[in-house]
């Protein structure tokens, strides 16, 4: 298209990120060195360079991580190179946290302060960082570094939590959790000085699933292994590929039956039947052109981390299940979407992908059946609405994570509009698992509508934080005493179901069971299986406000309910903590409850429709502002 | 597939490129035929960067391709149209080869835009002045139409050969005749019996022989044969190729009047200025658009006080002539078309208003207007007469290139401004930054130039002064200047007045210059 770029040029090592993802230019009018006597008769592109358009993000990221910002000659040769414009590019850039525009050091710290951390010091660390380092945003003090509050990290079962990030030649992250300012510095300093970890986090089955190795357990069977299944031989030993051998036998209207019979509902959220998506999009197989498998791994939901750990700890579990659900769908390509902040599980995902493919287990004939699938890692850029399935697919292909409009749903127009199977990664690693028991018998485990095994993810005032397994029907209270019981002051006030979008329960709530039934009967979800505990010395006014920035903070703006929405219920709840209310206290909460239930009637996408419930839940079980 | 070929349609025809571009996002392919990479061609899939002027080197060998390749649609070809044969042994003659070597085009290229348009299901060449504008501009024409004949791409939905026309309402003004040879309704003047139709219901006779085109009409004012002109929105002491030949002409005159929205430089030079009425908004009548449509234009403001309507002043002037003519009314005046131009028959001003506007030919008020032409083409049997092939040689542009004038001049226009900017310089745009001659950067380094530094432009009729911008969408030995500022930079003293003796167009795009260096003093 007809470009109008500014001046800015980008510099060599940008223009060396790039061409790293997209391949040299292809001429001087894509960005190439000027070559008139040979270019100057003949030009080609348009669809073609517009059709990598879905490169845009690992563009980015590529510039990023290079360069540690997106500068804008950076982004004028993006443009080029992708035949992007503009304003379109700055568009996308600028929506993701994780991209920084302006200069900045190489170096940043992400330090969480988001609900999970904040019980585990978080705030105190943030004071001490800003006496050690100087200001969040600004160059730390002994420079080359800067250092930022981040919404949560998913690293809630070791809170408080730090991502280090490098940008350079060598891009580098490091994960501390938990962490303290002292060694905040150290590392920081570390960092600038160039000294990284080989790898970015350490995966400890022990401290993040603690009831690895124990029997019972289904999803989480194989997590117990020392640093979780780090090589294919280890996971085929402990009986992989058996379920997709299986899946082969069966034929991809057998595979479907099973998985209706298991009656597996997603475990995201929404909790929609597995089976009826895949069935749908089979239904759509006798249509030409591409379907599409999309593993939804932007776990951002505060207070979650179980699919990290799975990610982490049995990373083949995800790439069998996703194979599978090619199998029953006829899909040729898949997409696992990890959140930007998940580099090491980024990093295990991929190479998981790559000695898949080297042993037939990903391409064009796997397993020798003729079945052709493979996968792509695509890794978000800090957006919690890109957890959202059409806000996700956006982000794929290169636009803002906005959801779409539904419907057309994305079994029927998904990614690139085609026909899209999109489950989380909890759901997909629960695939295996129910080929190899059958459906009907995965159908006993739980409860008659809550069927299978549920992760759930433990923290705050807990004794042992972690990722826990359990069948849909264990109470509220027999999970946390599985979990060592309450920590912290051992005073339990409240618990935070189902995350940021979830609700607050009180102790006197305990022995609801824990099923999707179970939590509806009390106004409650299980949402992505958060249960983060609070003793009586948190002021829950702070973790209501630090819930209302969130959201604030998070929505995409793009419709009006939500944009307006969660900025007006963060300045209600600065009133009232202030106990500065307009009116009368009792009139601020009647705003509150109307501007949620316009959030719920009006937004078009779960974050509005969610953004007041955990707010509301405590409003209506506590008298906070008395 | 699009095959857009001597427009810059992104931004001369903005409005018409966003309904283009819908096309692309449906699938389309966008080829550009354009001697500089503009704003069109960097949405193309395939830009072909010709040399001026050898267009027809090009259609021609895309001809030849096709033929070769066995793409021929030969059912088409044997039902529809005559002159093939004649047509296949001269495009034989155009190899890739030759092309090659003539428009500088790479023969691969040709090849490919010649494969993918004869496969389209569904093609359509667009073109406008980058075709016209030239010595040969009817030959130009003749070039694409053969295209079309030959793959069958005319006549049915999606297909067809397109000229993108200029202003809302040019097709309009030829549909009423305001073309030297033919009445309303593209009825020939110099045909007895129609032209007998109008004489009785006018109760006149009229001048049985054709006029003059505007070019010959400018030469007759040289020879002084023509003494005496009325201008009607047009602004030639500007638009008109030879400017400086131009204003001597106009000089000459006995007798000028013009009428126009606005104090124009030929409004300066006339005898009596009559000011007009604006069509769009403080008349009442219709226009008629590049698709054919007509359409309804209604009167929302009176225009200022001591500006009439065209049609109140054409009225009063033929009163003053002795024939009075009563009261100016639209709608009787348009029926007075529907009754004289069989094509106009069926669309009275209900009709119009109703279906939002209906597409010629549109015989009875039965009839629901033509989406797309000629599609009488393909009906089995044939009716009326065949498509002729028009055999057309390459004939290079008139003003060669030499040593002394060694870079190819082309003129053009902009996104935010319109022909002599008499309807546009009375508003600002941020993107309007004044005449210059845009070279490629390896030019200016090779002529000692610099970004921004004023240089003379000469041809060999004569010479203006203009800052040099440079511009990497041309290549070296093309440069590009506009038409729009000519109170500043009058471009039409270069331009070359070479006429195609069948349209009466000036060869505008392509003019020989060099460039020297300017100090003020």
């Amino acid at each position: 298209m007809d470009l109008h770029l500014s001046d800015a040029r980008p510099t060599a090592e940008e223009k060396a990120a790039v061409d790293v993802e997209l391949g040299p230019p292809e001429s001087g009018w894509q960005g190439g060195a000027r070559q008139i006597e040979e270019e100057g008769r003949v030009a080609f592109g348009g669809r073609e360079a517009r059709s990598r358009r879905h490169l845009l993000l690992p563009v980015l990221h590529a510039v990023q991580a290079r360069a540690g910002w997106i500068s804008p000659g950076a982004l004028n040769y993006v443009c080029l190179r992708l035949d992007v414009a503009p304003a379109e590019a700055h568009g996308v850039a600028s929506f993701y946290g994780m991209f920084a525009l302006a200069e900045q050091p190489p170096v940043v710290a992400h330090v969480c302060d988001d609900i999970g951390c904040m019980v585990r010091g978080a705030e105190a660390m943030c004071t001490e960082l800003q006496t050690k380092l100087g200001p969040a945003g600004a160059e730390c003090k002994d420079g080359g570094a800067v250092w930022h509050r981040s919404p949560c990290l998913g690293l809630c079962e070791r809170a408080p939590a730090v991502l280090i990030t490098g940008a350079g030649a060598n891009p580098r992250e490091c994960v501390l959790a938990p962490a303290t300012p002292g060694a905040v510095q150290a590392s920081i300093s570390e960092s600038v000085a160039g000294h990284w970890p080989s790898e970015p986090d350490v995966f400890n089955a022990q401290l993040s699933a603690p009831q690895a190795g124990g029997a019972n357990l289904r999803v989480l069977r194989r997590i117990g292994e020392a640093s979780g299944v780090s090589t294919l031989d280890d996971y085929l030993r402990l009986g992989g590929y058996q379920a997709l051998r299986r899946s082969l036998d069966l034929g991809p209207e057998g595979v479907v039956r099973e998985v209706l019979e298991s009656k597996l509902v997603g475990r995201g959220g929404a909790a929609f039947p597995v089976g009826k998506k895949w069935d749908a999009v089979r239904q759509q197989s006798n249509r030409t052109g591409a379907r599409y498998v999309v593993c939804n791994a932007d776990e951002s939901e505060p207070g979650t981390f179980k699919d990290r750990i799975v990610m982490e700890g049995d990373p083949y579990a995800v790439l069998e299940g996703m194979t599978i659900a090619a199998l029953a769908v006829g899909a040729e390509h898949g997409y696992v979407y990890v959140r930007g902040e998940y580099p090491f599980a980024t990093r295990r995902l991929r190479q998981a992908i790559e000695s898949a493919r080297a042993r037939g287990l990903l391409g064009d004939n796997i397993l020798d059946s003729g079945l052709r699938f493979d996968i792509e890692v695509r890794r978000g850029a800090g957006a919690y609405i890109c957890g959202e399935e059409t806000a996700l697919f956006n982000s794929i292909e290169g636009y803002r994570g906005e959801p779409r409009n539904k419907p057309p749903f994305p079994t029927q127009a998904g990614l690139f509009d085609r026909p899209t199977v999109v489950n989380n990664v909890e759901t997909i690693v629960n695939i295996p698992e129910i080929i190899l028991a059958g459906g009907a018998a995965y159908a006993c485990i739980g409860t008659e509508n809550s069927t299978g095994t549920r992760l759930f993810c433990l923290s705050g005032h807990v004794v042992r934080p972690g990722v826990y397994e359990a069948a849909f029907g264990i109470t509220l209270g027999e999970m946390i005493d599985q979990a060592g019981g309450p920590g912290g002051n051992g005073r339990l006030q409240a618990v935070l179901l189902g995350g940021a979008a979830g609700a607050f329960v009180s102790p006197s709530e305990l022995n609801m069971p824990l099923t999707f039934e179970g939590a509806r009967a009390i106004g409650a979800t299980l949402g992505s299986g958060v249960i983060m505990l609070f003793d009586d010395s948190v002021d829950l006014r702070q973790i209501l406000l630090r819930i209302a920035a969130f959201f604030r903070d998070e929505s995409c703006g793009q419709c009006v309910p939500c944009r307006v929405g969660t900025m007006r219920q963060e300045e209600a709840l600065h009133r009232l903590s202030s106990r500065q209310p307009l009116e009368s206290v009792a009139e601020e909460i009647r705003t509150l409850r109307e501007m949620g239930q316009a959030m719920r009637d009006a937004s078009i996408c779960g974050l509005g429709q969610t953004a007041s419930s955990a707010i509301e839940s405590a409003l209506q079980r506590w008298s906070l502002f008395a | 597939m699009i095959l857009l070929w001597g427009s810059n349609a992104r931004e001369t025809h903005p409005i018409y490129f966003h309904h283009l571009l819908k096309g692309v996002r449906n699938g389309a392919r966008l080829y550009v035929v354009d001697p500089r990479r503009t704003a069109s061609a960097q949405w193309a899939d395939v830009w072909m960067g010709l040399d001026i002027g050898s267009d027809i080197v090009l259609a021609n060998a895309m001809a030849r391709e096709i033929i070769v390749a066995g793409l021929t649609h030969e059912w088409f070809v044997e039902h529809a149209t005559s002159g093939f044969a004649a047509y296949r042994n001269c495009v034989e003659q155009y190899t890739l080869e030759r092309a090659e070597r003539e428009s500088g085009v790479p023969g691969t290229v040709i090849r490919e835009c010649a494969h993918a348009y004869a496969r389209a299901e569904r093609a359509q060449i667009c073109w406008t002045l980058g075709i016209t504008e030239h010595h040969n501009a009817v030959d130009n024409v003749l070039a694409l139409l053969n295209l079309g004949l030959l793959t069958g791409h005319v006549g049915r939905y999606g297909s067809g050969l397109n000229p993108l026309r200029g202003q809302n309402n040019v097709q309009g003004g030829g549909d009423m005749g305001a073309i030297p040879d033919r009445l309303p309704g593209f009825q020939h003047v110099e045909n007895d019996e129609l032209r007998g139709a109008f004489e009785r219901a006018w109760g006149a006779r009229i001048n049985p022989r054709r006029g003059l085109n505007l070019s010959a009409m400018f030469e007759a004012m040289g020879h002084r044969e023509l003494t005496c002109l009325y201008v009607l929105g047009e602004n030639p002491a500007d638009s008109e190729a030879d400017r400086q030949q131009t204003l001597k002409r106009l000089g000459g005159l006995e007798f000028l009047v013009v009428q126009d929205l606005f104090y124009t430089n030929t409004a300066a030079l006339a005898d009596v200025v009559l000011p007009a009425a604006a069509g769009w908004c403080e008349t009442e009548g219709t226009v008629t658009s590049s698709e054919r449509r007509v359409q309804r234009v209604r009167r929302a403001v009176p225009p200022p006080p001591g500006v009439r309507d065209d049609m109140e002043i054409i009225y009063e002037l033929a009163r003053r002539l002795g024939h009075d003519w009563g009261e100016p009314h639209a709608e009787s005046i348009w029926d007075e078309v529907r009754g004289l131009s069989p094509m106009h028959a069926g669309m009275s001003y209900r009709r119009l208003e109703e279906l939002g506007g209906i597409q010629w030919p549109c015989y009875d008020e039965s009839h629901p207007g033509e989406m797309y032409l000629h599609s009488r083409l393909w009906q089995m049997p044939l009716i009326g007469p065949r498509a002729p092939f028009t055999a057309v040689e390459f004939s290079p542009p008139v003003d060669q290139l030499d040593q002394d004038y060694p870079i190819r001049l082309t003129t053009g226009r902009r996104l935010d401004c319109y022909n002599t900017n008499v309807q546009s310089g009375g508003y600002a745009s941020p993107l309007r930054r004044g005449e210059t001659l845009d070279l490629s950067p390896e030019d200016g380094e090779r002529y000692g130039v610099l970004d921004g530094e004023n240089v003379r432009i000469a041809s060999r009729r004569g010479s203006v002064v203009a800052p040099v911008r440079f511009d990497p969408s041309l290549r070296p030995g093309l440069a590009f200047m506009t038409v729009h500022f000519h109170d500043q930079v009058a471009t039409n003293n270069l331009t070359i007045d070479a006429v195609d003796p069948k349209s009466g167009t000036s060869e505008f795009k392509a003019t020989a210059i060099r460039i020297e260096k300017f100090s003020e003093n």
